[in-house]
């Protein structure tokens, strides 16, 4: 692609959704225009790029909108061919990260969910069952780092990072939240490691939702809401 | 190994006779006439090869080339149309392949809107249920494929194996539990495109038999909308 590309990403800034795009395209190395979407008050250009969700993030590249963002993911990587690539070239390889990738997406957020916004014996119950995702995909990272040890020296972050990335980069401000830890170095030690070596990545820090905000703005009154409604204001 | 060395070993696939999911995959292989042998696996009754071949989810589809499993339908299909690209599943333009994409995501996170009927008793959440499936399969009605034939254009592809639950299954769990959901008028476009799909020698010819997927919704609604017993 040439330099003539117009690209522009509508996204919000405590979207894991939003912030994996941002990050895919400056590993990619692709100028962008970003566009902050208010939930109360969407842009007219949102309503009309994603009229089925009416949802963050869309890139819209020369006009044309691709929403959903591993589907966003994809689109960019088949599009910028040269320079960084955030698959790996081997098929199977690549089905291996993009079962990480969907298992990060569907399991693990939709239980967090539950562990974010409940206590007691539900958050208990929830969190027993993280411990099992935990160790899941331990053992699945394992497989990308043979020899156990995390590091990005000799290559650029991929999509299972970039996920991994926007979800999990937090969560030691999470872990403050609800006074229970969620990685273990210990049971889950490469897991911890890779998260570990993804927040020393400037590019990942720079980009991802910075982790008290999204605790004292997001994740806090979110949880208020549901554990003391009436204490909650909105 | 070349491509073609890869696409030359053995495939196997591990499904179970009602699933959809399975459904994509070997319909896939069919379109590609690629040859695979099939395992069938009693999903109420999983046996221990399964539970090796997907520790994770414990689910069918498996997809075993080469000695390597993969699991999940979608990034099996993803990988089946890498590994063996005549006919393919996907358009060759980026953005349509995103759009391609964009709603076969849609109808796998809305399947628990459309089945929601299936699992509630006659009376009045089975006709929330329904409205509700309803509005949601509105939507593929509103896009559905106008001048083209199927989903994925003139030829047949990924979208619309993604959609073939519409095709068999939704009939069948209609009959199950006495309701109409997709009502003729109201989704002519959706009913085009099912016959068109149909029509399809490869889905013609590999498809679940309605009578006996009618019979085994039939028992599996009686275990879902069996009254708690106190």
């Amino acid at each position: 692609m040439t330099g003539k590309d117009s690209v522009i990403l509508h996204g919000m800034w405590a979207s894991p959704y939003s912030t994996r795009v941002e990050l895919a395209l400056k590993v990619k190395g692709i100028s962008y225009e970003y566009v902050e979407e208010d939930f109360k008050n969407k842009t007219p250009e949102l309503l009309k790029y994603n009229p089925v969700h009416k949802k963050i993030p869309v890139l819209v590249h020369n006009g044309k909108p691709v929403a959903e963002s591993l589907v966003i993911l994809q689109y960019i990587e088949e599009v910028w061919k040269d320079g960084p690539q955030l698959l790996p070239h081997d098929p199977h390889e690549k089905a291996q990260v993009r079962f990480w990738v969907h298992f990060i997406n569907t399991k693990y957020t939709e239980i967090m969910t539950t562990v974010i916004t409940t206590e007691g014996e539900v958050q208990e119950k929830a969190l027993s069952q993280v411990y099992e995702l935990m160790k899941l995909l331990d053992e699945g990272i394992k497989t990308f780092f043979p020899d156990g040890n995390p590091t990005f020296e000799a290559k650029n972050l991929g999509l299972l990072d970039i996920v991994g990335s926007s979800v999990f980069c937090a969560f030691s401000a999470v872990e403050e939240l609800i006074g229970v830890k969620i990685i273990d170095p210990e049971k889950t030690p490469v897991l911890f490691s890779w998260i570990t070596a993804l927040r020393e990545q400037p590019i990942v820090m720079e980009t991802i939702t910075p982790p008290e905000k999204l605790v004292s703005l997001i994740l806090r009154p979110w949880r208020q809401g549901f554990i003391n409604p009436h204490l909650s204001q909105s | 190994m070349s491509r073609k060395e890869r696409s030359m070993e053995e495939v196997k696939v591990i499904g179970f006779w009602t699933s959809p999911y399975v459904y994509r995959v070997t319909w896939a292989l069919k379109l590609k006439g690629v040859e695979y042998e099939y395992q069938e696996e009693d999903i109420w009754n999983k046996s221990d090869l399964l539970l090796q071949y997907n520790p994770v989810h414990k689910k069918v589809p498996v997809f075993v080339h080469g000695g390597k499993t993969i699991v999940e339908s979608g990034i099996i299909l993803e990988y089946i149309d890498e590994t063996w690209p005549q006919n393919p599943l996907v358009p060759t333009d980026p953005h349509a392949r995103a759009m391609a994409r964009f709603w076969i995501k849609f109808v796998g996170d809305k399947m628990r809107n459309f089945q929601g009927f299936f699992f509630k008793r006659a009376g009045e959440e089975q006709i929330k249920a329904v409205k509700e499936a309803q509005e949601y399969l509105k939507i593929l009605e509103d896009h559905g494929p106008e001048e083209k034939k199927f989903f994925d254009g003139d030829n047949i592809g990924m979208t619309d194996l993604s959609m073939g639950w519409l095709a068999f299954w939704l009939e069948a769990m209609e009959e199950a539990s006495g309701v109409q959901v997709l009502e003729a008028n109201s989704f002519p476009r959706l009913h085009a495109w099912i016959r068109n799909f149909k029509q399809v020698p490869v889905i013609k010819e590999n498809h679940p038999d309605h009578t006996r997927l009618v019979a085994y919704f039939k028992r599996l609604r009686e275990m879902f909308t069996k009254p708690a017993t106190t």
